[in-house]
Formats: structure tokens, sequence, C-alpha cells
């Protein structure tokens, strides 16, 4: 550029002045760096805002349409979805009285002749055949009389109703009441209908514990194995073999923990308990199935990487300075351990918690073959001694999106279940993970003498 | 053990500042009141193939202030350390030579090396306070050997910070967390942790390079203070320093011990060449 003749008059140019290259000032790097991020922050953004929304919406009360059809049917329903092909989709209830015994309609939106919300319709929420959509006449001693959508009078037996919910004449508060009382009876109830109905309340305490039983378990034994490795363990092949093989445990999918749990833990160690410990006679089991105790075994196995990965980051964070002034001050060993670098290990040992609850909180694979099943109502805490019942069976959250979205019988019904369970479960572990990064900031504090 | 080299050759610079009752004689005078309470024979040290240390003789007088200088990785701050036997803590190093303790040889292998350090306290280079509350850190020693009851370790912490001259800045916040307090504050503190233990020795290992010019100040009266009391050997970069509070300076090059004797003789006549270049600043 500096060779080309300058026009007439115009001082020569300096090479200095070579133009504007794209990425003067880093501009290029910011663009492609922050288009991953925003792209990283959409995707965040669209995956809790569409798991939460439908699971919120899962409980809005939704007004009853009485819709009259062309052939004369009269039904009264609850709006799911449109389509494009002009059918719409909705929730009959009612379930035994339906034709085919379906609860969902889906027709051609022209078949629908005249919509109207009546204002004393009800909803009634049954122990068993699902909601029932109609009008209550009166509650007498045999139990419910009531009228089906086209007027023909039915009677409910008083212990199949749970409650009643003049569904449209509620105002927005009125709403807004009803989704809290809803959201209450989802956390604190047990499921019924085959997982299709009811609340998750087995599946919340399965979670909870088996994360909890998790934790006990593995973070002792992580830290040990992380103390060992990091402050005894001279650097030979055979530690840096240990090393390999915990960070390649690390990768392994957790189906094959699944294995490992069922072939070891149920089969090996539970037949052992029963035969060996117990005694109990050959054709009974109690730890020889899948249980509790040997699926948080199993998940603590599957978490221990973590664990001792995050602690040795955190024991390496302890200055030199630091441990040797604890010997200077005739600390022995232990005593340094004890009293200085394990409580200066602290947020790292935290971390390693808090990533292996996240992933404990999130693993559903190698709990169906350990411990976790569809249904069990009974949780395994109870008033009985000895009150924690390891062997038993338990609910988890995660299975339960598996089997009420993918094995139930109603698959209509349970859509907005998937999307509430799937919610739920995302908030224990935000919550769960809430808390120990809390606790961690707190230790930190402390640490640093703030 | 066998001193014999340096007492068989009493023109030996090494030896004017021995233990040999019959040549304490001039040139050295004040060093005659003082008993040696460290006596080091013929130190050789390695860290794993590479040797730091060659047969170094050094006498510390009890009571006084003993200054190791010289230019960085000469070996002073691993001779300090071999002192404690916190060298053993490092893998791969091997000793030979004897260090004796009021006579007891550190390194013989019945020696309970946790004894061993609390009679022989160490301030290291950064201050390095735990992350705890002042009043813990000082009771952290005490604490260990689970001697004393609260009251007594009460006693025991004021006494320490006040020796160490930071009771008045401390005393309405000891249960306050120790890396609160400034750089200074902190390496007096962990002067005052390692008095808690009461020592018969005190190492300094360069206590004063992490602080700055006013701390430093503090730190050197403090440890005029602390002399008579305890016997201190400080390693220290700065000449200076050392000609102000040691009583005795120990020279060293290249790992050998090239000089020890009084403070004012080291500074003022010097017998050998390196040292007078080195206290002049030609190198180091």
């Amino acid at each position: 550029m500096a060779d080309r003749p300058s026009p007439a008059g115009a001082p020569p140019r300096s090479p200095l002045l070579g133009g504007t290259r794209p990425d003067v000032s880093g501009g290029m790097g910011i663009y492609l760096t922050a288009a991953a991020v925003a792209g990283l922050m959409l995707a965040a953004v669209l995956f809790f805002a569409l798991i939460f929304s439908r699971g919120a919406a899962a409980f809005w009360p939704k007004p009853l349409e009485e819709w009259t059809l062309d052939d004369g049917t009269v039904l009264l329903v609850q709006p799911v979805e449109e389509y494009d092909t002009g059918d719409v989709r909705a929730r009959t209830g009612n379930r035994e009285f339906m034709p085919g015994r379906e609860d969902h309609v889906r027709i051609p939106a022209s078949r629908i002749v005249s919509r109207r919300v009546p204002e004393d319709a009800v909803w009634i929420e049954r122990r068993e055949y699902g909601p029932f959509h109609g009008y209550l006449d009166e509650v007498a001693a045999d139990g419910y009389h009531v009228r089906l959508p086209d007027g023909a009078p039915e009677v409910l037996a008083a212990d199949q109703v749970l409650r009643v919910e003049p569904i449209n004449r509620f105002g927005a508060f009125g709403r807004l009441g009803l989704w809290f009382r809803n959201v209450f009876r989802f956390l604190s109830e047990e499921p019924r209908e085959s997982n299709t109905d009811g609340g998750v309340f087995p599946a919340l305490i399965g979670t909870s514990l088996l994360v909890l039983l998790m934790s006990i378990l593995v973070m002792p034994f992580g830290v040990l194995a992380a103390v060992y490795l990091n402050e005894y363990a001279k650097d030979t092949w055979f530690v840096r073999l240990v090393r390999i093989s915990v960070n390649n445990l690390a990768g392994v999918p957790s189906i094959v923990f699944g294995v490992f749990g069922l072939g070891f833990f149920v089969y090996g160690l539970g037949d052992f308990v029963d035969h060996s410990l117990l005694g109990l006679p050959s054709n009974e089991t109690r730890f020889g199935t899948g249980g509790l105790l040997w699926a948080s075994l199993t998940m603590a196995l599957l978490t221990v990487p973590v664990v001792v990965v995050a602690t040795e980051e955190g024991l390496r964070a302890v200055p030199r300075e630091r441990r040797e002034g604890a010997l200077a001050l005739g600390a022995t060993r232990w005593e340094a351990l004890r009293h200085v670098i394990l409580p200066g290990a602290k947020p790292g040992i935290l971390t390693g918690l808090i990533l292996a609850v996240a992933r404990a909180a999130g693993e559903v694979a190698p709990l169906m073959l350990t411990g976790v099943v569809g249904l069990a109502p009974e949780l395994p805490v109870d008033g009985e001694f000895p009150f924690l019942h390891l062997e038993k069976k338990v609910m988890h959250l995660g299975f339960h999106i598996y089997t009420v979205g993918f094995q139930s019988p109603n698959v209509e019904a349970v859509e907005p279940l998937v999307y509430a369970t799937a919610a739920l479960l995302l908030l224990l572990i935000l919550v769960l993970n809430l808390t120990a990064i809390r606790m961690r900031a707190r230790v930190r504090r402390r640490l640093e003498g703030r | 053990m066998t001193p014999t080299a340096v007492m068989s050759e009493p023109t030996s610079h090494l030896g004017r500042i021995a233990v040999d009752s019959a040549n304490r004689r001039a040139p050295v005078e004040v060093a005659d009141e003082a008993e040696p309470i460290v006596r080091v024979r013929n130190l050789d040290f390695w860290y794993g193939d590479t040797q730091a240390l060659f047969g170094v003789d050094l006498d510390v007088p009890k009571g006084q202030v003993t200054a190791l200088i010289g230019p960085s990785g000469c070996g002073k701050s691993t001779f300090l350390r071999c002192l404690d036997r916190m060298n053993d803590t490092i893998d791969g190093v091997r000793i030979s030579g004897t260090v004796e303790l009021d006579g007891q040889d550190v390194y013989d292998p019945r020696v309970d090396v946790v004894e061993l350090r609390r009679r022989v306290g160490m301030v290291f280079q950064r201050p390095n306070p735990f992350p705890m509350s002042i009043y813990d850190n000082v009771a952290f020693g005490p604490r260990l050997r689970k001697e004393l009851g609260r009251k007594e370790l009460d006693d025991l912490v004021e006494k320490c910070l006040r020796s160490a001259a930071l009771w008045d800045e401390t005393r309405d916040r000891l249960d306050q967390s120790a890396l609160g307090l400034s750089g200074g504050q902190q390496q007096r503190l962990c002067i005052a942790r390692a008095l808690a233990n009461q020592p018969e020795v005190l190492l300094l290992d360069e206590p004063c390079s992490a602080l700055d010019p006013n701390a430093t100040a503090k730190i050197e009266d403090l440890i005029f203070e602390l002399r008579g009391r305890y016997t201190i050997v400080m390693v220290t970069h700065n000449m200076q320093q050392a000609a102000r509070v040691s009583d005795v300076t120990a020279f060293f090059l290249k790992g050998r011990l090239v000089e020890a004797d009084r403070t004012e003789v080291v500074f003022t006549r010097p017998s050998k060449e390196e040292t007078e270049n080195y206290i002049t600043g030609r190198f180091g």
C-alpha cells in the first residue's frame, strides 16, 4: 500500500495506517467465544423454562368447558392441545363412563357445535379412574349424587372421592390456591392408579435418602483414599496406576456400575448377609435382592472418583508453609493432617460432595438394577425398629419419570406428571447443590479469615 | 562424633567460636561466656544427588543470636532446617555428620522428632498462621500436648503474645481469625506461636524477607528482646540486619561455612577474602 502513488496533493500514507483488520482489539475472538456463551445461555434458559413452565402448568387448574358435538354428545373437558390438522385434544375425565375407557378425546374442531363454560361444573379427584367432570347435586349417606355432563345421574361412593373443586367458580386467587393445593398433594401423596395419578412422596423420600446415604458412604471413603494418595503415597508406578484407575472409573457408563452392584452387592454380599450372617432359610431373601443399601453403595462407588479428585485438589491447595508450620510446632503427621491440612482442604472436600450429590441425584440406570422400583409406596423409614430399613426397595424421581412416562397405561394423562416430576427432580438437585455451595462458601470465608 | 578436624587446627577460622575451652581466648572475647547449645560437626547434606552442605562445623552459643548470611542457594536455610530435622519431610534427602542439642545427637534414631521440634522452634520466611483464631494459633503447640488447663493456657497465650510484642494489638480480638492480621503481625504471631512451646532454640528462616521496613524493625526489636532468654539462629539476606541484631555471624558460600565469628569481627576484620568480598558488596 505504501508504494501506491498517492493522490495529487495528499501527503504519502504511512505504512502504519494499514487499514482496519477485522481482528484489531481482538474482535474476532470476542465474537466467537461470546457466541458460544450466548448459545450456552440460550440452551440453559430454554431447558429450565421448558421443564419448569410445563411442570408448573401441570398443576394449573384449567376451566371445564362443555362441548356439544355434531352427533349430540355432550362432554365436559379441559382442553389440552390444538393441532395444525384442525384437531383438538382435551381431557374428558370420567374414564369408566367413556367409550373405550379413554379419558382423553382427539376430534376435529369442526365437530364441536357449541362451547360454553358452565358455572356449576365440578372437578372431583377420585381414588380410582382419574378425575370426574360433571355436576354435584348432593352429598348423601350412600355417596356423592352427581350428574354426568349429559345429565345422566350417577352415585360416586364416598370413600372414592378425595376432593371436590368447583373449578369454574374460582377467580384468579381461587385458582392460585388450587394450584398450591395441587402442588402440595403432588408432593405429599402416594401415587395411585399405577402411577398415573396421585403424588410422588415416596419417590421424593427415596431420592433424598439415596443421596444422603450415598454421601455418608462416599465421603469418608473418598477423603481417606485421597489423603493416602496425596499425603502418604510416594510417586511410584503403582500409585500412578491407582490414580489412572480412579479417573477412569469416572468415565465408566453408569449402567456398568449397576451391573457390578447387582452382581457384587446384591447377589454376592446380599446372599452372604442373608444366609451366612442372618441364617435365613435358602428360599428367603432379605438383603439378597435390590434395596436401599445396595443402591446407595453402588452410587457411592460411582461417585468416589469425583470425591477423590476434588479432595486431592483441596489437599494440594494447602500451602507447604502451613504444613511445615504444624510439623515445626511438634505436631505429628497425623496431628498436622487433622488440625491443619484437612481443615484447609475443606473447600475441596465440599466441592467433591457437591459434584457427587449432583451426579448421584441425577443417576437412574444403575439404580434400576440395584434397588429402585417403579412402585414402592412403603417407605424405607417408619416407626418400627430399626426405623431405617436398608433392605427395602425404594422409589426414585428419575426412575419415576421413566415408569410414568413410558410404562404407564394412560400416556396422555401422565404427560403433565412427567414434566412435573422432572421439574421436581431438577429443583431437588438445585437445592442440594445450593446447600453444599453455601456450606463451602462459609468454610472458605472462615479459612480466609473474613 | 569427630570434632578433631576443627580443634586440631587452631588457626582455622571455623574454630574461632568453637567449643574447645583451651582455645577460647582472644580474638573471641564475648563468646567465652556462652556455652554452645547446638554443636554441628562435619555436616554433609544431599538433595538426591546434589550435595548442598559440605562438612559444616558450627557451634551455636546459648542465649545469643547467631546470624547465617550468604548469597542465595548457599545452603544457609538447608543448614537451619537440619537443626530441627525439618528436612526429614522432604523426599530423597541424605545427611551425614552430627547435630547435637545439649550433647544429644538429634539424628540418633531413638530421638523423638516431635519432642525435638518442641525444643527447637522454627519461624518461616513467609508468615504462616493457621486459618484459625489468634488464640488458637498460639495455643496450637501446647494443646497438642494436652497438659495445660484452661486458665494456664490463657496465661501462656498472654505471656507469649506479650513476649512477641503483640499483646496490646490483639488482646481484644483473640477470637478473631489470625489471617486478619497484617503481615508483620502475622509473623510476630508465628513467633509467639513458636514461643508457646517454650523452646530452647528458636530458628528464624529469613523472618523479615516478606515484610515492609516498619514491620522488619519491629521483628528486629523483638529478636533483641528475646535474646538471652532464647537461643536464636536466624537466616538473613540482609547484612545490616545481621550486623544489628546478632552476636555471632556465620558466612556460608556454596554449601560451605566460610567463616563464623563474633559479628563485629566478621563485619570489621573478616579473616577470609570471600567474606570480605561479600560483606563489602562485591558479590552476592
